[in-house]
């Protein structure tokens, strides 16, 4: 990929920004309810100069135009206002969240892949049999079922009933982690505490498997379809018929190649993997972005959710990008083109 | 652990192999009977679909469900349709190798030509040198020596190189390095030649000539049309809908074709050196697989048939030992 088309597509992301910032904004403005009175909630003591007052501390009074324009302005600087609620910069809550998320993210995508692959291998490899069958079964089933039932379900069975894991959160409570990386899995382990980072693991496999189970039915499917077409291929025949043993055949030869179209999906389905997260974070109160989104759209804090709408945005492209980018890593063939 | 120096190296008795498809029972091939001696280059010609790649698939154990393969093979007086995965594996690519039509197909995409050579190496070669890690120098050189052996300029350097990388005719000499690599006392080459430019097309078909030389293999050279296999190959063999119709030494079977349909595919060929003799195109195609008649495959396109045609027709050795499916009198004359 050369430099100027890096660039062309760098322009190219202004106005797809700008349009999702918009789309926030019109829908937040249009959304009845008033940030300041929910503020305010009963409080029967505070008088009409106050309110008046808040009301423009938070830029409520300017009209909308205005009010959009002034966010996009300063957010060009880099400056994406106050959290009405927070009165700290929007950015900074936002981002103090966004190692969560990305945490749950990982963690999904390598629950989903742990499951797709070898599953959508197996069924490919013995295609027609009785494991093929109920495997996609399944993963029809499995894509199926809502991420907020599933992970309802999870937690009564493994956390009510059971009691094997933790109901929600991502620490036990009164166990608070010095902050590094803002990963607490990293940050537990520098921490020198194997057993905080345990807790953090044991808070993170609910969630995890309620994200990863919808992801990974699609990965199966598209796995076993791409390993299908690639056993088909004539040099997966030349490598048996070179006498390679049945693994290197399969891993090296036939695996390889068929994993290519996972790496695109994956990237196309991480709009859904954010999405998903958004549910998740709630059910499991996981202190993510999508959880602070969610508070943010119930308290109407306006410039926390547009900021937040903008940073998924930007989070999908990204990954779109390097979706494109692994893309040619993995296919040789387009390198040179 | 060999059948005597005379013996042949691969002998191939009522081979037969069918796929049941929805619409029938296809039967790809037909009870062929077959001796590649040792050193010998045998050609197999035959219009697209009559057989040939899956005759010699069959015998490598490469054909997969729910084709049923069945018949005697032995190579070198083991029974190859018999024996265990594990057997069967270690002679593929150490002692019985093919290269296939395409070798654009045939290479993988996303690992480079040493590693593709390399890794027939390794699976090959004494346990101590399968090295998970870095390379085994020796087999390094191996594969050098190799490459530049089939016409590889700076093969050292081009080791690093995907198959994209390389030309057509680059690839080509790069899968036959591939197959040779461990030296086989038998190579099939699948059309080697058919996915190439005429240019690259002798190139490739004199290496092949050259490397069977100088390894002292044998060749099963398979091949479209006559003209390829009449200038490199000691014997035909003429595939026709399954069967083999007629079986020779070369250059009988292109000067005085016995079989019909020998005869109607050197009249309809555009090569060989007489350019003024007038080109007869064989009328009719090759037939449906499904649900072949029990008769002669060809007696539907022959000019000779009659009513005994339709009954099943054996193979017939001639006095001067050439084979001919075909029950007229003069066939075997
Ligand atoms: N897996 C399969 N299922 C059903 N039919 C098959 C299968 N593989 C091959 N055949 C059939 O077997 C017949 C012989 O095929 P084969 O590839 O051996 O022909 P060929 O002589 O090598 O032709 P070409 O010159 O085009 O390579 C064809 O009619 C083909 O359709
Ligand atoms: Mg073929």
């Amino acid at each position: 990929m050369s430099l100027r088309t890096l660039i062309e597509r760098l322009l190219q992301l202004v106005p797809v920004l700008l349009g999702v910032t918009l789309v926030a904004f019109l829908m937040m403005a249009f959304t009845p309810g008033d940030p300041v009175e929910i503020m305010i909630g009963n409080d029967e003591h505070v008088t009409p100069e106050q309110i008046e007052r808040m009301r423009r501390d938070l830029g409520l009074h300017l009209p909308l135009h205005e009010r959009y324009f002034h966010y996009v302005a300063n957010a060009v600087t880099g400056d994406f206002g106050l959290s009405f609620y927070h009165r700290r910069p929007v950015s900074e809550v936002l981002f103090e969240r966004l190692p969560a998320t990305i945490e749950l993210a990982i963690a999904s995508l390598l629950v989903a892949l742990a499951i797709a692959v070898p599953a959508g291998m197996i069924a490919a490899v013995r295609r027609g049999s009785i494991f093929d069958r109920v495997v996609t079964t399944i993963s029809v089933a499995g894509v199926a079922i809502p991420n907020f039932f599933l992970g309802i379900v999870l937690i009564m069975f493994f956390a009510v009933n059971l009691g094997w894991l933790p109901v929600s959160g991502q620490t036990p409570s009164g166990l608070n982690i010095p902050r590094v990386t803002g990963f607490l899995l990293v940050d537990s382990l520098l921490w020198g505490r194997p057993d905080a980072f345990v807790e953090v693991l044991r808070h993170l496999v609910l969630p995890a498997v309620t994200l990863g189970t919808g992801l990974s039915a699609l990965l199966m499917r598209v796995t076993r379809t791409s390993m299908i077409e690639t056993l088909q291929q004539d040099y997966v025949a030349f490598a048996v018929a070179k006498g390679l043993s049945p693994r290197r055949v399969l891993f090296a030869h036939a695996l390889r190649n068929a994993l290519i179209p996972l790496v695109t999906v994956i990237a196309i389905d991480l709009g859904s993997l954010l999405s998903g997260s958004i549910i998740t974070e709630t059910i499991f109160s996981w202190p993510g972005v999508g959880r602070v989104l969610i508070e943010g759209v119930t308290t109407r804090n306006y410039p926390l959710v547009q900021t937040a709408v903008l940073m998924f945005a930007v989070i999908y492209i990204l990954a779109n990008f390097l979706a494109d980018i692994l893309y040619v890593v993995l296919n040789p063939r387009i390198r040179l083109k | 652990m060999s059948a005597g120096r005379d013996g042949p190296i691969l002998s191939v008795r009522g081979l037969r192999t069918e796929f049941p498809t929805t619409r029938g029972r296809v039967v790809a091939v037909d009870g062929i009977d077959l001796d590649v001696m040792p050193a010998e280059c045998l050609g197999v010609v035959g219009e697209s679909g009559s057989g040939k790649s899956v005759t010699f698939l069959s015998m490598l154990g490469m054909v997969r469900l729910p084709g049923r393969v069945s018949g005697e093979v032995r190579f070198d007086g083991r029974d190859l349709l018999g024996m265990g995965a594990r057997e069967l594996r270690e002679l593929r690519g150490r002692e019985l190798a093919i290269t296939f039509q395409d070798a654009q197909m045939a290479l993988n995409p996303s690992l480079s030509i040493g590693s593709q050579i390399l890794e027939t190496l390794a699976a090959h070669g004494p346990a101590g040198s399968r090295r998970l890690f870095g390379r085994d120098p020796g087999q390094v050189g191996r594969a050098i020596e190799m490459l530049t052996r089939v016409g590889i300029p700076a093969a050292a350097e081009r080791l690093r190189d995907y198959p994209h990388q390389f030309s057509g005719g680059m690839r080509q000499r790069a899968m036959i390095a591939i197959a040779l690599v461990c030296n086989p006392r038998l190579l099939i080459a699948d059309e080697p030649t058919s996915a190439l430019d005429v240019t690259v097309q002798a190139q490739v078909l004199d290496l092949i000539a050259k490397m069977r030389r100088e390894l002292g293999m044998s060749v099963v050279l398979i091949a479209h049309d006559l003209g390829v296999v009449a200038e490199h190959c000691d014997r035909i063999a003429v595939m026709y809908a399954g069967q083999i119709v007629e079986l020779g030494p070369a250059e009988a079977v292109i000067e005085a074709p016995r079989h019909p349909y020998t005869q109607g595919l050197i009249a309809s060929a555009p090569w060989l050196s007489d350019l003024t003799r007038e080109l007869r195109p064989m009328p009719g195609s090759v037939p449906n697989l499904i649900d072949m008649p029990e008769g002669c495959h060809f007696a539907p396109r022959c000019p000779f048939r009659s009513d005994a045609c339709l009954r099943p027709v054996a193979m017939r050795t001639a006095a001067d030992g050439r084979q001919v499916r075909c029950i007229r009198p003069e066939a075997v004359a």
